[in-house]
């Protein structure tokens, strides 16, 4: 039945696809009105939407602040009256009051004696909280949770680490910005924009984002298997290997060693094989300790972050072959490694975590278990055939496009499945919104994840393609989802984990200077991008000569250098609430360890 | 039997073997097919210095802001004049060595200008080496970054005779008695990009680009009414698109390397017939600037009046418009000239 339902809903997603014909008229004069655009537009919408609503709860509370700090003025003001009084006068008053305690029902005073009995069967149910009727609700307690020592170690140094490269990557993303703007700005070779962007890249999505999850990860299999991790002893093999692989790959990067240039297949192969060998030894880690788990059921987490796991080892192997890389070849295999490296090791390992520590800071279980399995499966199935979408139009075969094409639009069925478990999940506890400094993380987020991969879906189809192609809408679209998604929901996940470890929780101000700043940021620098990037590429279409567009282009660099910025000084104000966290002298011992103190710096 | 719930190990098998196989219809099998291409006639292999210059354009990064692929959509056609086919690539992409793959040209980003053509529209050794060297010599809007390690700056007493020397206009001039000149690997690189140029396809075999529905548009009005007039093409795009790199906006050209068109006594000429030939066969006579490329491939006769009456007539140039017909005249005569 189940499976009959969701073959149903597969098909009826798919159906627009068929009957939106990929027609070959493209025509500039209306380009306002074309679906792609339009459907952009309507989800960065939402994003704004989101951030109004989120700045109204906040304001909320503000207001609700100040009416208590009103209250409290007239209390004063009574108490003080109470002060004036002569002794007789408040004998009088207390005495009455005393009486008036005293005083007590007899049990009759509606008139009746007789049992109650609902003889005709209307009652069903029966609350003590007939304010929400609902949803019985649990309170948030933010008691630590009885941890390994061993475990809590490894997550706090895998998360320390991702934060200096967090730091690092964004200061060099910052400065290659700026490039944009003061192209004079040094004449070093190994700072020079060609050698410093793809260090940026690699030291994103290798340093931070990777071991952050890998991090996160190991908390959730052993929790979620309720057991211990199998081998304590290769979570640090692992954490060296990766720390070393993007260490290595940012020198010879600057160095000028790379690739081939192909996108984030940037580092040689001997480095790569570092991150290769860390990731397999962490997937046998966590498929042992899921094998030795101590209760029936793998939980859905653990299905995500395993598939992760191994499908980023084949893709990593895929990548680097050299069997079938010459001339084209080594186009289509970009395509995949490209996509791949985003869809199947970024945002599969990130759903995975999703899955745990939404429910886990919102304390109550998922939505629907099932959502999440479809999601699992259409994932694997759409995500994998769409990497071809990035050379449409390209001399790669056109078969090859239109499978990417009509499998991109199918990517709105794991993107809808996953943003309606989470909101679903996310729904009755709105009032979280303004209490909790984890719940906008993980809002803006999931509401990314559904803008940015619907977006991403819309941007393949060909007419849009022919407009945003080639132009700076790209990179908006890369770090809409790279950080809107990814970071974002990692940063939920960071402040809904460490003070359960290690029992402190940073000052509320500098979360809320660190969620603005990036999220402010972030707005900026799409929509400048966005905006820019539309009009580059309609310039390109009306046969302007080219140099127009790089003038055309400049003010929407300066607004992305600012963005860029923002985004920056968040991550050095997250630097320190996670420095604030972790830097707990009793339950942690050895942590002026190197990494930290980096952090520290 | 199938129960992912409960068993690990049918749980990732099935997502591993899913995903294999998955991977080998989109990506591995494609590639490999993808590699079984043969060379254009009139294709040929990269010399070493061309070689070598390729291998400094992926090592400075040059494709993260240029891509090399003519898509096979309309405003495409600026950069080639047919889409990009596999057998473009067989030579440039092949493995470069044991640590680094075949490289990845293709690209994702125009930040600059598509380079597929780019030996055709710009072959001018003196351009190339200026802007390598300070991009905003010669494009002053540029973004691109400067490339000064690919170049050293002697004393100029030391220049040797066969040193390329790179004339520097006044406002990035070196100090007096010093020289910039071009190192070997300048050199390589600007090899490479001179080389890249479209292989014709043999007669007959047409690629055509799918057509903007504005162009088809236009085209078909212009049927209607008979014939094209010249005065439909605008001379001052054109000239922006062909000519400004060097000449400039302004017509003032670059001191040392491109001489100025305001003024200039050739374009001023009531007879247009040098400034015709010129473009249609480019110029080397003056020592104190670089040679000019012939245009008589890229540009139909229409669209040399148009960009000869931009430059008669712009700048405080004040001269005679000419016409279609006096370029095709030329044109035909400057074809049966013996060739020297």
């Amino acid at each position: 039945m189940n499976n009959k339902r969701s073959l149903i809903t597969v098909l009826t997603l798919l159906l627009p696809i068929l009957l939106f014909p990929q027609n070959a008229d493209i025509n500039t004069d209306n380009w306002i009105t074309s679906p792609g655009i339009i459907g952009t537009i309507v989800l960065i919408l939402i994003v704004f939407l989101v951030a109004i609503i989120i700045l109204l709860a906040k304001l909320n509370t503000y207001v609700d602040t100040y009416k208590w700090k009103q209250l409290q003025k007239k209390d004063l003001e009574f108490s003080e009256e109470i002060i004036g009084m002569r002794e007789d006068e408040i004998d009088r008053i207390l005495e009455g009051r005393k009486k008036a305690l005293n005083y007590k029902l007899s049990g009759d005073e509606l008139g009746s004696q007789r049992a109650v009995k609902d003889q005709k069967g209307l009652i069903n149910m029966v609350t003590h909280e007939p304010e929400n009727p609902m949803f019985d609700e649990k309170k948030n307690t933010p008691i630590a949770l009885e941890t390994p020592e061993p475990i809590k170690k490894i997550v706090i140094y895998y998360l320390g680490a991702a934060v200096f490269w967090l730091v690092f990557g964004t200061l060099i993303g910052q400065y290659v910005g700026m490039k944009f703007v003061w192209p004079e700005m040094d004449s070093q070779p190994w700072l020079s924009f060609g050698r410093l962007r793809p260090v940026h890249t690699n030291a994103v999505f290798w340093g931070w984002a990777s071991l952050a999850m890998i991090g996160l990860g190991y908390f959730v299999i052993a929790r979620t298997s309720n057991t211990v991790i199998y081998n304590y002893k290769s979570a640090w093999y692992s954490l060296i290997l990766i720390n070393l692989a993007v260490l290595l790959g940012s020198l010879s990067l600057m160095a000028g060693v790379n690739n081939g240039g192909g996108e984030y297949r940037e580092y040689i192969w001997p480095v790569m094989l570092l991150f290769a060998i860390a990731i397999i030894v962490t997937f046998w880690n966590f498929y042992k300790t899921v094998a030795t788990r101590k209760i029936k059921d793998i939980y859905v987490s653990n299905w995500y972050i395993l598939a992760a796991l191994i499908w980023t080892t084949v893709l990593a192997i895929i990548g680097y072959l050299p069997n079938f890389q010459d001339g084209l070849g080594e186009t289509v295999i970009q395509g995949y490694y490209m996509h791949q490296g985003v869809g199947m090791w970024f945002m599969t390992f990130t759903l995975g975590l999703i899955y745990y520590y939404l429910p886990s800071s919102l304390n109550k279980p998922i939505y629907s278990y099932s959502l999440g399995v479809l999601a699992f499966w259409t994932q694997m199935l759409f995500y994998t055939m769409i990497g071809t979408h990035h050379f449409v139009f390209s001399p790669l075969p056109w078969w090859l496009q239109t499978t990417a094409i009509v499998f991109s639009a199918g990517m709105f069925i794991p993107v809808v499945a996953g943003t309606t478990n989470f909101l679903m999940t996310m729904k009755g506890s709105w009032n979280h919104i303004s209490k909790s400094y984890v719940l906008p993380f993980f809002l803006v987020g999931v509401i990314f994840y559904f803008v940015g991969s619907t977006q991403g879906s819309l941007q393949a189809f060909r007419f849009t393609n022919y407009v945003w192609h080639f132009t700076d809408f790209n990179v908006a679209h890369s770090h809409m989802t790279m950080y809107g998604i990814i970071t974002f929901i990692l940063w939920a996940c960071f402040y809904t984990i460490l003070p359960k470890l290690t029992g402190k929780e940073p000052p509320q101000v500098f979360v809320g200077a660190h969620f603005w700043l990036a999220f402010i940021g972030l707005f900026a620098y799409m929509m400048s991008l966005m905006a820019g990037g539309t009009l580059k590429g309609l310039s390109w279409i009306d046969g302007n000569a080219f140099l127009e567009s790089v003038i055309l282009m400049k003010p929407y660099w300066v607004w992305r250098a600012i963005g860029g910025s923002l985004m920056f000084v968040s991550h050095l104000v997250f630097a320190y609430n996670f420095y604030y966290m972790v830097n707990n002298k009793k339950p942690i011992e050895n942590l002026d360890a190197p990494v930290l103190e980096r952090v520290n710096n | 039997m199938f129960d992912f719930h409960k068993n690990h190990k049918i749980l990732v098998l099935a997502a591993f073997l899913g995903f294999v196989t998955l991977s080998f219809i989109v990506a591995v099998f494609p590639a490999y097919q993808m590699q079984d291409v043969e060379p254009l006639p009139g294709q040929v292999q990269l010399t070493d210095d061309e070689r070598k210059g390729l291998n400094l354009y992926i090592k400075e990064g040059c494709v993260a802001c240029h891509t090399q692929q003519v898509r096979n959509i309309e405003m495409d056609n600026t950069w080639g004049d047919r889409p990009s086919i596999p057998s473009d690539y067989i030579f440039s992409k092949e493995r470069m060595d044991i640590w680094r793959q075949s490289p990845s040209l293709l690209g994702s980003e125009r930040t600059g200008p598509d380079l597929t053509d780019i030996g055709r529209r710009q072959p001018s050794e003196a351009w190339h080496l200026l802007h390598l060297y300070n991009p905003r010599t010669v494009v002053r809007e540029s973004v691109m970054p400067s490339y000064p390690w690919l170049f050293k700056e002697v004393e100029s007493g030391s220049v040797k005779e066969d040193d390329i020397v790179v004339n520097l206009p006044e406002a990035y001039a070196t100090p007096s008695g010093r020289t910039v000149i071009a190192k070997e690997e300048a050199l390589q690189l600007v090899a490479y990009l001179q080389s890249l140029k479209q292989v014709k396809l043999p007669d007959g075999q047409v690629e055509e680009f799918i057509p903007a529905l504005k162009q088809t548009q236009t085209e078909g009005d212009k049927a209607n009414q008979g014939s094209a007039s010249a005065s439909g093409i605008n001379g001052a795009q054109l000239y922006k698109q062909a000519c400004a790199v060097c000449h400039q906006d302004n017509g003032k050209g670059v001191a040392g390397a491109f001489p100025p068109l305001a003024g200039s006594p050739i374009v001023n000429d009531v007879d247009p017939e040098l400034m015709i030939r010129i473009i249609l066969q480019g110029y080397d006579a003056r020592s104190e600037y670089a040679a000019m490329q012939p245009f008589a491939d890229q540009l139909s006769d229409a669209e040399i009046a148009a960009i000869a009456n931009h430059e008669r007539t712009s700048w405080g140039n004040n001269a005679p418009e000419i016409t279609e017909e006096d370029v095709r005249k030329l044109r035909e005569f400057v074809e049966n000239q013996p060739s020297n």
